[in-house]
């Protein structure tokens, strides 16, 4: 049977019918509770959210996640045929980039091309690389840089153009920062995050160096028509609202061997991308023949993303 | 073994060694030079078309005979002279013989698909960087085939200074080209306080 | 127990006619907070006006500093246990509850902070994946918490002993005051590691940043407690000795010193070295590019903080209630505006890219923050409330209901 709270056992006996109506009206406030437990409960993602760390789970309950992931973006955005993976890093296989500064032009296809690409939300408008101008007269320094420019032509005279993005680092600030593990290394150097498990807590963005992590402030929106299918879990999939997101070197795409976006699109050929420790790769002839370094060298993050000059 | 045998066997072996390396894909490194001058390799780089003018390629439509070799400015191609090209003229790289290719310095004739070579004679340095994707574009697989961007879809071989590029359709298919203008960007991205 | 809960209820029920419009104005905050944050919540943290460029703000700022005021109850714990001092042994628990108000309303902004609330549980181990030893809002986490047990275990067994007329049991209390002590150093220069530990913010990435948190929590808690002890004297029997009040504005003046000395230290290594670095410092004092929004602030912190530590250090001015309570209010608002705008919004303009992004709060932020510090400031009102006649002995187990409080005494 029901029981009493301890404050209530005993006492007076004329408190027996005050206890009694005091005992129906807990039953009603009780049920109230649950019902509205219940509906909260439903209207949210009590499976999705009730699971372990990603990188605990079993191939059972990726497979779960994976399908689900699928499902709600059917249920958003129609049948486009979407096709969620979880891609495993290739054994043997570390990437790396390379940026060639003195081919860039400052077009921003490239960061059109991750838009598209990655899912990102078109308003708010997230833009995971951003295109520095800098003043070739003061070489690259990026409090005189200027990420809005406009111009009818590019380049501008006496300007380059640095492109930033995340940099993939070896030794990642925001990993460590995190405080539940939704942001970690993967043994191919990408740097990921489970946009389940994050917090939105933003100290990652604090840590990043390179203003490479991008919030959701709102649920991002994306048209339909725009919204592209091939999609990795830990990658390009549709954001929640309140989580972080940030490059993942288009892991849906270099997983299953094909170049970034990005470096696709780029149309002067500016971006090098690779598996660094294959000794025949372009990154690696970049690495052996040209002019290297590392953005902002002086806080040891060391990047799997290397500015060069090519000429 | 006479040495003259042994010397001639030994340069036939690297010969032939440098023969299989430069017919290989890109080599580890390096590696030797070739004792002897290699015979012209296969078209070992997957390009798209070079982005011609619609209806300009073949040019033997109008040109069936060789014509005059002297140099001088021509009464026609005004589109391409003067030529910005160092101290070149037209057949310095065209073919006299056959106008629908090019040809090396040694006369050895280069179709347009691969004119990659015939800018290497000069460009050594920038062809070395291209042939391992380091100069100019490829697409593709990372670890597979790749797609190489002809020297000509971002560098007009007439005015070879980089300024610009488009990307049209040529009838029905998408075509990277150079033009003489700069290229204009994409729109700057929204501030912040314009997020509301 | 039911006897304690009505008496409980008793005593928060009925008071003066500023006691219910300082209830009725609470309660307008917390209700204009929910609704803040009801609109938060639906739209996402986009109704504020943090971005990407500045992505810290109004809610962190009030974080780090409520922190220092949940730190400050040390400062008073110090004194009365460790030399035994009588005047401020019976004040400690209401230092105590200060730091139990304060931490809850850390608590909660963080909670407003976050993008997703509903993955908090992450962050517990077992059940979630808490990246121990690295991640430092874990640590914030663990001691934070743990500081609201040691200083709820204290007041609930002091008052709970006392309610049935016993003293307190030292083996229970005296070494979790003692623990405390340290804790209390802890939990806010964890939380000064929290930014410290950033090397992608220079400003934040120097090791002052600890010294200068502890410095500042010791000037601002104090103040508050400083203007309840009068509020006390004037509305209870609760023996405040002047002494009392003399000794901890004393030591806030040290403290005050401390924090003035070390914001010079800071200034100087800015301008002398004179590196890029100084962009920060330079825009919060000065501007950068035309952006001036912050600057008078941070002079009108630096004012504030300097008027008041001359206003305790002369002794004078010290025992005089008015310059004292100016001096109280002065300093809180000095140390307010450092720990907020003056700490969060440099650090991140310029941002890592060089852009400058000039955040104001807005008006969801300002509502959410007004229900946030009104439950802070309900939680010590009631604490407060139920504690004092507790304390004075007019409220214990055996009386039918609490005695009601004797006429005005006066200042003791």
């Amino acid at each position: 049977m029901r029981k009493s709270l301890p404050v209530l056992q005993g006492g007076a006996p004329g408190e027996a019918a005050a206890e009694a109506s005091d005992l129906s009206r807990r039953d009603f406030l009780r049920t109230a509770a649950g019902a509205a437990a219940a509906a909260a409960l439903t209207a949210c993602d009590v499976e999705g959210m009730l699971r372990r760390h990603f990188r605990e789970l079993s191939r059972d309950d990726v497979a779960k996640l994976l399908a689900r992931v699928e499902r709600d973006h059917r249920k958003r955005f129609g049948d486009k045929g979407f096709k969620v993976s979880n891609m495993a890093p290739r054994p043997g296989v570390e990437f790396a980039y390379g940026l060639d500064l003195s081919r860039c032009i400052g077009c921003r296809r490239c960061v059109y091309a991750c838009v598209t690409e990655n899912n990102q939300s078109r308003d708010p408008q997230i833009h995971w690389i951003r295109v520095l101008e800098m003043d070739k007269a003061r070489g690259v320094d990026v409090m005189e840089s200027d990420v809005y420019y406009e111009a009818e032509q590019v380049p501008r005279p006496g300007k380059f153009y640095m492109p930033v993005q995340c940099q993939q680092c070896r030794n990642p600030p925001c990993v460590k920062v995190c405080p539940v593990t939704a942001t970690w290394k993967e043994p191919d150097g990408i740097v990921v995050v489970d946009y389940d498990w994050c917090l939105g807590c933003r100290c990652c963005m604090a840590a990043c160096p390179y203003g490479a992590r991008h919030f959701n402030w709102t649920t991002p929106s994306i048209a339909p028509e725009e919204v592209n299918p091939n999609i990795h879990v830990l990658g390009n999939r549709v954001r929640p609202k309140g989580v972080v997101e940030k490059c993942t070197f288009c892991i849906q795409r270099t997983r299953a061997g094909r170049y970034p976006a990005c470096v696709e699109i780029c149309p002067v050929g500016a971006r090098k991308f690779g598996n660094i420790l294959d000794a025949g790769s372009e990154i690696r002839y970049v690495m052996d023949q040209k002019r290297v370094f590392v953005f902002k060298e002086e806080l040891n993050t060391r990047p799997h993303f290397y500015y060069f000059y090519a000429t | 073994m006479p040495r003259i045998v042994r010397w001639g066997l030994g340069a036939l072996a690297a010969s032939a060694a440098a023969a299989a390396l430069a017919g290989a894909p890109e080599p580890k490194g390096a590696g030797a030079p070739p004792l002897s001058p290699p015979e012209a390799p296969p078209a070992q780089f997957e390009t798209p078309a070079p982005p011609f003018e619609l209806g300009l390629f073949p040019c033997t439509q109008c040109h069936k005979a060789p014509g005059n070799p002297a140099r001088r400015e021509l009464g026609f191609h005004d589109e391409v002279q003067p030529l910005h090209h160092g101290a070149r003229w037209c057949l310095d790289c065209h073919d006299n013989a056959n106008r629908d290719v090019l040809h090396l310095t040694n006369g050895d004739p280069v179709p347009f698909a691969e004119s990659y070579r015939l800018c290497g004679q000069c460009h050594g340095d920038k062809f070395r960087d291209w042939r391992v994707g380091v100069h100019g574009k490829r697409v593709g697989m990372w670890d597979g085939k790749k797609t190489y961007f002809l020297c000509v879809h971002c560098h007009n071989p007439h005015a070879p200074r980089f300024t610009g590029v488009e990307t049209k359709d040529l009838s029905g298919v998408l075509v990277q080209r150079p033009i003489p203008t700069p290229t204009k960007p994409e729109p700057r991205p929204r501030r912040p306080e314009e997020a509301r | 127990m039911l006897t304690f809960l009505k008496g409980c209820w008793r005593l928060v029920s009925r008071g003066s006619r500023w006691y219910y419009a300082w209830l009725a104005l609470l309660g307008l905050m917390i209700a204009v907070g929910l609704a803040g944050y009801a609109r938060q919540s639906s739209r996402g943290l986009i109704a504020t006006s943090m971005r990407d460029q500045v992505s810290w703000g109004f809610y962190i700022g009030n974080f780090t500093f409520l922190v220092g005021v949940a730190a400050a109850a040390v400062l008073l714990v110090v004194p009365a246990y460790v030399y035994q001092w009588k005047p401020i042994k019976e004040v400690v628990v209401l230092g105590e509850m200060l730091a139990i108000s304060a931490l809850v309303m850390c608590l909660l902004y963080i909670l407003v902070d976050t993008g997703s609330p509903l993955n908090l549980w992450h962050i517990f181990p077992f059940v979630g994946s808490p990246n121990f030893p690295y991640s430092m809002l874990v640590w914030d986490a663990v001691v934070l918490n743990g500081y609201l047990l040691i200083n709820a275990t204290v007041v609930v067994h002091i008052l709970y002993k006392l309610f049935h007329g016993q003293e307190y049991n030292r083996m229970v209390v005296v070494p979790l005051v003692l623990l405390s002590i340290p804790w209390a150093v802890g939990i806010h220069t964890v939380t000064a590691f929290l930014y410290n530990g950033m090397a992608a913010r220079p400003y934040w990435n120097a090791s002052i940043l600890a010294p200068r948190f502890i410095a500042s929590a010791f000037c601002s808690g104090p103040a508050i407690l400083l203007v309840l002890f009068q509020v006390l004297r004037r509305t209870t029997r609760f023996p405040i000795s002047d002494e009392a009040i003399s000794k901890v504005a004393e030591l806030m003046a040290y403290a005050m010193f401390f924090n003035l000395f070390l914001l010079g230290a800071e200034i100087f290594k800015e301008f002398y070295s004179g590196t890029e670095h100084v962009v920060f410092t330079q825009y919060l004092y000065f501007g950068l590019h035309g952006h001036r929004a912050v600057a008078p602030f941070a002079w009108i912190a630096v004012a504030c903080s300097v008027a008041a530590f001359l206003l305790f250090v002369i002794p004078r001015s010290r025992r005089n209630p008015v310059t004292l309570n100016l001096g109280c209010g002065l300093i809180f608002a000095g140390v307010f505006i450092e720990k907020g705008m003056g700490l969060v919004i440099p650090g991140m303009t310029p941002d890592t890219l060089g852009e400058i992004y000039e955040y104001t709060p807005t008006m969801t932020e300002w509502m959410v923050a007004a229900g946030v510090f009104g439950i802070g400031f309900l939680i010590y009102t009631l604490l407060v409330k139920i504690a004092v006649p507790i304390l004075e002995g007019r409220f214990q187990a055996g009386m039918a209901e609490p005695l009601p409080a004797a006429p005005e005494a006066g200042a003791a």
